[in-house]
Order: structure tokens, then sequence, then C-alpha cells
């Protein structure tokens, strides 16, 4: 396995461990999630709004916040005693360190979206039946996109004062291509639309993530190296 | 101690020059005004109220001019380092929250007499709001970042990841334009302007750069006395 | 200069460190041959661990070049730095993995073979055996800093370079510091130990460099007593 593989693979595995130990920042993301789709169900009139007009919406509020609560730990976790300078000194590419801290955040972002699902169709009673691979590579495809972004954007929040608010503004405006391609095959695929009537939005979400995923990695070295 | 005159003067020079031109350009504003208001007929359709349209597309346009200027001098900026750069990038950065923000105030008053709303989802305001939320997100990073150098080389990567949004949230209102057509068709840009209205137009686009020339130059040129200053009060 | 044949560990030649008009290093040469211990003093805001951070390969130099065994430090050249161990005061270890785990992640990072035994053994020989299963937080200052320089040196690199080492150290745990970096200094390996405590690395220097203002101000072995050179550092870092 090529050695920026191997490295990158140990950085993720390093950050999965450690967050199984001590758990804060996925259970905070789950329990966000929750109240988000509990305080959703009671926002809304039931006779005036059927679920299936919300649901696609709801669904990927409530991930885009979550994301946000789970992105924050990214590179939090390496301020503790300068850990990011022992990442910094081995003998391995910045881009390989990025893709390691991305597949992190992917794997625990990917865990609050896999949790938050069965909870949505709980809440929501809504029935995803046919359209589920359809949606899980769609949350899929949105994922990829705005967490590339949000791990690059955690690394420079996590050295300013306010990183948990420096986060959110920084990353917003980034999370609404995803977010909108997302919601509209996510509503076409609820309603067992054709394919064609989405394509469109799939490819924006493809290219997103393509064009995105590269600049990250390019420009990572420019935020870690001093 | 305070830095020496001497050593200030190219930045009060920079000042000066910069105030100049954006007094200029104002008093082009004034003009611009004055222009549509009396000089250009009046659109049949969408009345008195269509006249707002001198200030809000040119008021847009400079925001993206900004944006893209800001983009620009990120890449260059990572590539040569030169804090001039990464100056010149930050005073684009707040001439175009500027130019935003005016084109997000405008555009509402004009919507609300012709489509008899506030808001609406129309490509110009929606990309314009983008840019408003980008620069702010650029400035409060700046703002945060107390070390030049790191300070510098954040607001690039975010000035470039933020100029290569822009065409995505495009392609967004694009995409979904044509799937969700509007009720009320809406082509102020349309090509068969008569001459007059092209003219103003054309008017307000030159007052608007030298606007933003000015203002890029004063900002700049505050910011380099600030620095130097600093750097005076350093060496004490 | 001691002599050998002249391949040096590590060399600076020309280095700058500055942003815009605020200049915090000025043109620092500087060489490293094998088994020397070049302690660099200076009072604070010298830019010592600048230098240092600049040498690890942590900093990037506006002007100038660092070559770690002749292969010159920057972009593309990340293996480079396979060379070199770094202690700084902070330990670089995660409070949420045991010590086995995370000397077996560093031995990951540099891309060694066997990683859990690599760091199973790096422990034995720090001592650390019985701890291997212990979260940093619970540990003393002492205990992390043995974890830290095991942590550091188990790529087995050809310089060292420690910023601050001993802050925070009782006497016992200073002297075991100094006796691991003796011990490893006769076995070839290059030191660069920024201190503003001279006492600490009096015994341990081989050359003795002051840096003032980003400037060397002095550059010479280490020679005499500690209480004859203070007061002649006293008066170049006043000045």
């Amino acid at each position: 396995m090529p050695e920026a593989i191997r490295f990158a693979l140990a950085i993720a595995a390093k950050d999965i461990r450690a967050e199984l130990r001590s758990k804060t920042a996925l259970l905070s993301a789950l329990v966000f999630a929750a109240l988000v789709l509990v305080v959703f169900n009671f926002a809304r009139d039931p006779t005036v709004l059927a679920a299936s007009d919300l649901a696609p919406s709801v669904l990927w509020v409530t991930f885009a916040l979550a994301a946000i609560v789970a992105l924050n730990r990214a590179f939090n976790i390496e301020r503790e005693n300068a850990a990011l300078d022992g990442l910094l000194l081995a003998p391995v590419s910045r881009e390989a360190l990025f893709v390691g801290k991305m597949l992190a955040n992917l794997a625990f972002v990917g865990t609050v979206e896999l949790v938050t699902l069965p909870l949505f169709t709980l809440f929501f009673n809504v029935n995803l039946g046919r359209a589920l691979p359809g949606i899980l590579g769609v949350t899929a495809l949105a994922t990829i996109g705005f967490v590339a972004v949000g791990t690059i954007f955690s690394a420079m929040a996590v050295r300013t004062r306010f990183a948990e608010l420096m986060l959110p503004v920084l990353l917003l405006p980034f999370m609404v291509p995803p977010l909108i391609g997302a919601v509209q095959v996510t509503s076409r695929l609820l309603a067992a639309r054709p394919l064609s009537e989405m394509w469109g939005w799939v490819r924006l979400l493809a290219l997103y993530d393509i064009v995105f995923v590269t600049l990250c990695v390019l420009t990572f070295s420019a935020v870690v190296d001093e | 101690m305070n830095a020496s005159n001497a050593a200030l003067e190219p930045a009060r020079r920079l000042v000066r020059r910069g105030l100049t031109l954006s007094l200029l350009g104002l008093v082009g504003l004034a003009g611009v005004y004055v222009l549509a208001l009396g000089f250009t007929p009046i659109e049949a359709r969408q009345g008195l109220a269509q006249k707002i349209f001198y200030l809000h597309v040119p008021a847009a346009w400079s925001a993206l001019l900004a944006f893209s200027l800001v983009g620009l001098a990120s890449i260059l900026y990572l590539w040569l380092r030169d804090p001039r750069l990464d100056r010149f990038a930050a005073a684009s950065a707040n001439a175009g929250v500027a130019f935003s923000a005016v084109m997000l105030t405008t555009g509402p008053i004009w919507a609300k007499p012709i489509w008899g709303t506030w808001w609406t989802w129309d490509a110009r305001l929606t990309l314009t709001l983008f840019l408003f939320l980008l620069f702010v997100g650029y400035l409060a990073l700046r703002a945060a970042v107390h070390d030049p150098s790191e300070r510098a080389r954040f607001s690039a990567v975010v000035g470039i990841l933020g100029m290569l949004l822009v065409p995505f949230i495009h392609l967004s209102v694009y995409l979904f334009r044509t799937l969700h057509p509007q009720p009320i068709v809406l082509k102020p840009s349309a090509p068969s302007l008569p001459p007059e209205m092209l003219r103003t137009l054309l008017i307000s686009f030159t007052v608007f750069t030298v606007l933003y020339l000015g203002f890029v130059m004063t900002r700049y040129g505050l910011m380099l006395a600030e620095e130097l200053q600093e750097e005076a009060r350093d060496a004490a | 200069m001691p002599s050998h044949d002249g391949a040096f560990l590590l060399e600076a030649r020309g280095l700058h460190r500055s942003f815009g008009r605020v200049r915090i290093l000025h043109g620092i040469d500087l060489s490293l041959g094998p088994g020397e211990a070049l302690a660099v003093i200076g009072p604070n805001g010298a830019g010592k661990t600048t230098l240092l951070r600049l040498l690890a390969g942590l900093m990037r130099p506006t002007a100038g070049e660092v070559r770690l065994l002749g292969q010159p430090l920057g972009r593309g050249n990340h293996h480079a730095r396979r060379a070199v161990g770094f202690l700084s005061h902070q330990s670089l270890l995660y409070d949420d993995l045991t010590l086995l785990e995370n000397l077996t992640l560093a031995a990951r990072l540099y891309l060694l073979e066997r990683p859990v035994e690599v760091a199973r053994t790096a422990l034995d020989a720090a001592g650390l055996a019985d701890r291997a299963g212990e979260l940093p937080r619970r540990l003393s200052r002492g205990l992390i800093q043995r974890a830290a320089l095991a942590r550091s040196t188990l790529h087995d690199p050809r310089v060292l370079l420690l910023d601050e080492p001993f802050t925070g150290l009782d006497a016992m745990a200073s002297s075991r510091l100094r006796d691991d970096l003796q011990a490893r200094l006769s076995k070839g390996l290059g030191l660069v130990l920024v201190t503003h405590n001279l006492s600490d690395a009096w015994e341990l220097a081989s050359r003795l460099a002051v840096l003032i203002h980003g400037r060397w101000a002095a550059d010479e072995p280490r020679s005499g007593t500690l209480e004859a050179f203070l007061p002649r550092y006293q008066r170049l870092a006043g000045a």
C-alpha cells in the first residue's frame, strides 16, 4: 500500500479510536440531531403541510447542523499537547494528512447520518422503501463535499478564539449547493420520480465534490505549514 | 514612539488619492441619480421604480468584481507570498462588503413596488447575498487571527475556495429556475435597451468602478499606515 | 567547528524568517555534525523557537535553506523529515490514547514496519513497559517527558531538536533526561537544544550559540565553567 494511504488510514484510525474512547463529540452530534428532528416535528402544523413536502428539507437541515457539531472536533483534538506538530513532523505529505482527517470526519458525520435516518423515518412517518439506496447514495455524495470544506475550515477555525462560531460562519455558504442538490434529489427519490429528473442535480453534486476535494487537498498545506 | 512622518508618507499619499477618487465617484453617483431620474426615459412596464436598476446592477457587478479580485490576489499571494497582495485582498473585501450591502438594501426597495414582495430569489440578488456572506466570513476570519502571516494564509485559502463557490451558487440557482420557472419573468438586462438607458447604465458602471478603486485605495492606505505605526511601536 | 569528514547532519544557510517588514531571523547559518550538541540560548523573543521550528520543517523560511543529511527541507521533500526528531515542553501525545497506542501511532506515522513491536521496544527502553496501557493524563510530568522522548526517537533520527525540554522536570527527571541524551550523543546523534536556562544544558552542550534579536551574537565551543560564562552572556543579552 502506498505510504500516503497507510499514513492517511493511520490518522483516520487514530481519530476514530480517540473519539470512541471519549465519545463526547459523537454523542453531542447525535443528541443534537434528535433534538432538531423533534423541534421540526412540533413546529409544523400537520394539517397544513404534509410530512412528505417538508421531509427532505428537514432531513438535510438536520444533517447539516449535526455535521457542523461533528466537524468542530476535527482539529480540536490536535490542540492538546501540540499533537498537530507530531503529525506535521512525520515524513509524509500534507495532502495525505488532509485525506486522513477528511476520512475520519466522513466516518463521524456518516455515523451521525446513519443513526439520524431511521429516527427521521420514525418521527416523520416516511416510508423510504425503494428510495433507500438512492438516498444513501445522495447522502454520501453531498456529505463528501461539505466534509472536505468543513475539514479545512475547522483547521483554520481552531486557531481562532471563537472557533465554534467561526466554523459555521465560514462553512454555511459552502454547504448551500450540496444541500440544495441533496434536497432536490431526495425529494424526487421519495416521490419515486424517474432518474432523468434528478440527473442534473446529481451531476452538480459530483462536480462540487471533485472541485472542492481537489482544492482543499491542494490548499491544506497553506493552512498548516507556517 | 510613533512612526515618523516621512515613513508614513506613502500610506498618506495613497489615502489622499483614494479619498479623492472616492469623492469623485460619489459626485459621479449623484450625477447618475440626476441622469437616471431626469434624463432617462421611464420604462414602460415597471415604471419609475425601475430606475433603481441603474444602481442595482452596477453595485452587484462591483461586488462581483471585488470578490474576483480577492480570489485572484489570494492565488497570487499563496504563490508569491507578497504581503501587499494580502493587503490588497483585504481592502477589496472591505469594498465588496460595502457594495454588496448596498445592493442588498436597494434590491428589496426595487422588488417591492414591482413584484409586491421585499425579497425574491432571483439570480442576481441570491448571488449578491452569497457574496455578502462570503465577505463577512472572510473579514470575520481576518479579525479573529492575530498573526499577520497566518492571517494572510488563511484568508487566501478562503478567498480561493470562495471564488470557486460562486459558479456553483450560480449553477444551483440556474438549475432551480429551469425546473421551477418563476411566475414573474425578470429581464431587466435585456439586450433591447434603448440607447439612453444603455448610456445611463454604462455611465453608472464607470462611476461604480471609480468608487471601487477609490475605496480600495483608501482602505489599502489606511491598512498600510496602521502596519507602519505598529512596526514603529514594536521597534521602540 | 569539530573536524570530521565534512558530512553534516544538519545545515542551515542564510535562514531568514519575516513577514513583510517584521524580521524575526536575519541570515542564520548553522551546521551540526554527529555527536555534537549545540545549545542555543538567548533572551525571550530572540527567535530561538522560530529557529528550531524552521530546522524541524514545521515552518517555512522566508529565505535560505535547511538541509538534513544533505537533503533540502521543503515543499515536496517530506521524506527528508525522517532524519529529525523533535522534543518540546509539549508532549505531542493524545490524552485519549494509551502510551502504547500513542507510540504505535508514531511508528505508523513514520511508516515503520511492525509498529506495535517498535512501540513496545521503545517503551521498554524508556522504562515505561509497566505503564504502556495508561493514559497520559494519569502520568507525572517526568514520565510524560520520558514517553515524549521515546516517541520522538523511535524512528531512529540522526538529529534531535529540543525546545526547552527540561521545563517542569524535577532534579531526578532532569538528570535522567540528560543521561538519556548523553547516551544518544555518544552513538553519533546530533543535538540542537534551545533553552533559556543554561544550567540545565551546560553539561550536555559541546557548543554554545547565543541568539539575540534574530542574529548570532556568539558561537563557540563550550569551555570553562558556567559561572565564568554567565557574566559574558548577561552582557550580550543586555546589549
